[in-house]
């Protein structure tokens, strides 16, 4: 079997050889043009265009202002509101003003750069404080979700726990920039090579831009560098821009970002205001929590509305809340459009409920990490899977699907319609406080398993005598103080929009048994494509080499949802199976005879095709099938089951499953100057029976430094007209190898996903990056070891902000 | 205004005729050697993608002038290997699982080299995040990349053992 074993990635000698072809490094057909956008300097202005100078500039072939193009495209993945360029008015700093087309990179950037622009400057809604009292939205009101009577269970209890965290953005920083290249062919037909996630999105997109159908575009992504979501929607911007120039003008067209711009034209994480007010009894247990999520979605609605529902769903990770509410804002500001990033939502939902511990735990005086225990959902019943999803209403079936963009998780806004949510209530119905071990929303948590992890992880790395040790140590030592928490995750996976959990494979046997396969997802570094190779050669039982794996490309498997909401292997996995196994049983149908065997009993491994002690080898069936006239190509798809999800109740099964982990960090800070560093973090993740050990530890390790990073040193800073001051590596400081913890240990929960998922394994792709909230945790109690008072330690957790917090504890 | 500049860059002599004196070697190699194998990050010398060797010593491409480079020995990427034979560092990268997406790939592992020709990190492996970390790896791959140099100087320093004993 080629499945669980610590394989490397699939390219790895192309990666460390220089051969790995990203898009930029595609060799461009001659007469390529390149493009270069021209921004807008003002958040927010009524703006005028000289265009004569870019027109006359050197190399110059095409210059396209709001005027030149009619329709004007739209880049939006949900609400048909991002225009190609702005259209007279610009929503941001950064904004696409118009376009050249030249010779060259350098030439359409110079030419950009003269530009006459006049701006009329209007007042421009920033933050999330100038949104609110603007009332600037998007959807009519807050959403609700609503477990129990929170008002009653807060008044009652005996402690009250309130404040605000604010937990802020984050830039994804993949490092390889957006870039896309379009190639006009025959009969306006385009191909189109994009750095995205989304494919399909790409195409269709690009379609409706030239007035085509999707099947005259094709798109092809190899591989990203990076993506962490950036590539979801991102890219949209520039592949539309080339198609659209390649079709006017008959040439090629490249587009690819400077950083600096990819910086300010780009969205990011969306940064979060989240005020808490929760009751607990005295021995730590949450009586009742009460969250109001302000979310900074920037000019336009992108994907915001499924990240802000994501964060509303990880507003109680894994704590069972008798009672609580969540009400979230979709704030409407005059930034960069926030849009997806590697949790989508999740991480900062989960920042304020692992807040509100931490603060209880300081204002009750008990251990936090026994504060989180006492809170835990209750431990999985052994026959979980039969009990989940029971509860589920059918009022999501038989809707009118939405007319267009059927692939983005932006599409949700075609069920925003009854939005019809006010402060304390409205068009969401509560759910019942008597359910068992349920989730704010309603859903059954039926295979949970941190109290083991945990009680496994806090024994592993001696928690209990490094946390005696670092009292001891803060007692003696008055300038450098430690800290060190144990923070857990419970991460739901499926896509909150249940119709995007579907994907498609293609598979071939040629006359000669090697294999080609194809699916939907793209590979950005996370493994996916060797994962799933993976599971084809174990369908088929034949080592890796056998199985090339192709470039993801529209023309072969339709109809794909993005990679993203650490879905890739579940689903693609499963339709590469189920393409694998339609060839199987036409093979073991062909040779069933030979082998004096039922096709039901004919095995596939070791390269021969068995049944019992009769074999052929792999090659002799697959000649035989094809002499007999047999396919041996297929198709496969997959849905994933028993899910439904009703976003605006706040009701149903958004999730097939949860995935698990729970980390402990150690940290030292400088009172003096803030400055701190990681001394060590252990890890315990769940990722079911892993498809690939190697790989999975290292999203593991990846996506905790990336959510420690998020957390303390990538600050993002707007000036006081809304551009964005941090805008390279200079400025906004992501971890660099001296920035890991020194002592960094990760392990491998060992265990079975309890549905029925690829080889019984669990998504992993975005789940460890909230392991990294175990840092700012062990922060916060570095700094409350400064004095008496709560340090009230805010997001991101830079040197600055420790220190203020030292400051505050200090009192 | 044209000038004329000769190298080497992996081994072979290449005569460049520049249009423009503010060319890169970043740009040079990418855009007219048909070397994409080396990649530009963020174009302006902080994330290390672009690291190359210059006369042996790694440097950022694309903060260096091609102008600068005459008589200049460049190793990139493609140079690497000899043949079909991988160098320790880039057997070690993929033993050690030392990457995801693959993009700061190149510039890694030639600051790797770079770093254990200068002989400063030995088996440190304190030293070699410090001397590391000037190449950044946003999927943070940076535990393998950590134990890929580790391997790869004790590698490189046995086989130099074995050539003087």
């Amino acid at each position: 079997m080629t499945v669980a074993k610590p394989l490397p990635h699939d390219a790895a000698r192309l990666h460390v050889t220089g051969g790995a072809r990203y898009v930029d490094d595609l060799p461009t057909p001659p007469g390529t043009l390149h493009l270069a956008f021209g921004l807008s300097a003002k958040a927010r202005a009524k703006v005028t265009l000289g265009l004569e100078a870019v027109r006359a500039s050197a190399g110059v072939a095409l210059v396209l202002g709001p005027g030149d193009l009619d329709p004007m495209p739209d880049c939006s993945p949900s609400a048909h509101d991002e225009p190609l360029l702005a259209m007279g008015e610009a929503f941001y700093a950064g904004h696409p003003l118009f376009l050249v087309a030249a010779e060259s990179h350098l030439l359409a950037r110079k030419a950009a750069a003269k530009a006459e622009i006049g701006y009329e400057e209007l007042d421009a809604i920033l933050t999330i404080e100038d949104a609110i009292a603007a009332d600037s939205r998007f959807e009519d009101g807050p959403r609700v979700y609503e477990k129990g009577d929170v008002m009653a269970a807060i008044s009652r209890a005996p402690h009250l726990v309130e404040g605000r965290v604010l937990v802020g953005g984050q830039e994804h920083f993949y490092l390889e920039g957006q870039s896309a290249l379009a190639i006009p062919t025959e009969d306006g037909g385009m191909v189109v090579h994009s750095s995205s996630q989304h494919p399909t999105e790409i195409q269709h997109k690009v379609a409706d831009a030239l007035g085509r159908a999707m099947h005259d575009v094709k798109v092809e992504v190899r591989r990203m560098g990076g993506g962490f979501g950036g590539k979801e929607s991102q890219g949209n911007h520039l592949a539309i821009a080339c198609a659209v120039v390649a079709a006017r003008t008959g040439r090629p067209v490249k587009m690819r970002y400077d950083r600096d711009d990819d910086f300010v034209v780009t969205g990011k994480r969306h940064d979060f205001r989240i005020d808490y007010r929760a009751g607990f009894d005295g021995e730590g247990r949450c009586l009742g929590v009460d969250f109001v999520q302000y979310c900074r979605c920037g000019w336009s609605m992108d994907l915001s509305l499924p990240v802000a529902d994501r964060a509303m769903l990880h507003a109680d990770n894994a704590y069972l809340l008798p009672a609580a509410r969540i009400t979230s804002h979709r704030l409407k500001t005059n930034t960069q459009s926030a849009t997806a990033f590697r949790g989508f939502g999740g991480p900062q939902g989960m920042v304020g409920i692992e807040r509100v511990m931490d603060h209880a735990a300081h204002v009750l005086g008990l251990d936090p990490l026994e504060v989180r225990r006492a809170n835990y959902y209750r431990e999985a019943p052994v026959a979980a899977s039969e009990a989940s999803g029971g509860s589920i209403s059918g009022k999501m079936k038989g809707q009118p699907l939405p007319t267009a963009d059927l692939a983005g998780r932006g599409s949700v806004k075609v069920e925003t319609g009854s939005g019809k949510a006010t402060r304390y209530g409205g068009a969401h119905s509560r759910v019942p406080a008597t359910a068992e071990n349920a989730t704010p929303y309603g859903m059954e948590v039926t295979d949970f398993i941190l109290h083991e992890m945990t009680e496994t992880l806090a024994r592993d790395c001696e928690f209990e005598a490094r946390k005696a040790a670092v009292a001891e140590w803060n007692a003696a030592n008055p300038v450098l103080k430690r800290g060190i928490a144990l923070t857990p995750v419970k991460f739901g996976i499926s896509f909150t929009l249940t119709h995007l959990n579907q994907a498609g494979a293609l598979v071939h046997v040629y006359q000669d048994g090697s294999v080609s396969m194809n699916h939907g997802g793209t590979e950005m570094g996370q493994g996916l494509f060797q994962k799933v190779a993976q599971v084809a050669a174990s369908r088929f039982g034949l080592p890796m080499e056998r199985v090339r794996i192709t470039a993801t490309d529209t023309a072969k498997v339709p109809n794909t949802s993005a990679t993203a909401a650490s879905s890739g292997s579940d689903l693609n996995g499963m339709a590469v199976k189920a393409a694998c196994d339609a060839i199987r049983d036409r093979i073991a149908e062909v040779v069933a005879a030979e082998l004096q065997a039922e096709p039901a009993a004919i095995v596939f491994e070791d390269g021969q095709v068995r049944a019992g002690e009769a074999s052929m080898s792999w090659e002799e069936a697959i000649a035989k099938t094809y002499m007999a006239r047999v396919s041996l190509s297929a198709t496969g798809f997959y849905a994933t089951p028993g899910i439904e999800w009703d976003r605006i109740a706040g009701r149903g099964r958004p999730f097939y499953y949860f995935a698990y982990g729970a980390a402990c960090s150690e940290v030292v800070i400088d009172t003096l100057t803030g400055e701190n560093r990681i001394l060590r973090t252990d890890i315990l993740h769940d990722c079911g029976a892993s498809l690939n050990p190697a790989i999975d530890i290292g999203q593991i390790e990846g996506g905790f430094v990336q959510g420690a990073g998020w957390l303390t040193t990538e600050e993002l800073v707007w000036d006081g007209a809304g551009r964005l001051r941090t805008h390279a590596p200079s400025t906004y400081k992501i971890p660099a190898c001296s920035d890991r913890p020194g002592v960094f240990n990760v392990a491998l929960w060992d265990g079975a996903n309890r549905e029925e998922t690829i080889y019984r394994s669990k998504a992993v792709g975005e789940p460890p990056l909230m392991l990294g909230i175990s840092v700012w945790s062990a922060l916060a109690q570095a700094c409350a070891a400064c004095g008496p008072n709560w340090p009230d330690l805010q997001t991101p957790a830079t040197a600055e902000a420790v220190l203020a917090a030292v400051g505050r504890a200090r009192g | 205004m044209s000038l004329s500049i000769s190298l080497t860059v992996n081994g072979d002599r290449c005569d460049v005729d520049l249009d423009d004196p503010r060319v890169t070697l970043l740009d040079l190699l990418r855009e007219r050697m048909a070397l994409p194998g080396t990649k530009k990050g963020c174009d302006r010398g902080q994330c290390g993608a672009c690291t190359v060797l210059v006369n042996g010593r790694r440097i950022n491409s694309c903060l260096t002038l091609a102008v600068t480079l005459n008589g200049a020995e460049v190793t990139t990427i493609e140079g690497l290997a000899a043949g079909e034979d991988l160098h320790p560092v880039q057997t070690a990268f993929i033993e050690h699982d030392g990457f995801q997406c693959g993009y700061c790939t190149p510039g890694q592992i030639m600051s790797a080299v770079g770093l254990i020709a200068e002989g400063q990190a030995g088996d440190d492996a304190e030293r070699i995040r410090e001397g590391m970390s000037g190449n950044l790896c946003r999927c943070s791959a940076y535990h393998g990349i950590t134990e890929a140099v580790q391997d790869a100087a004790r590698r490189m320093a046995s086989a130099d053992e074995r050539k003087s004993a």
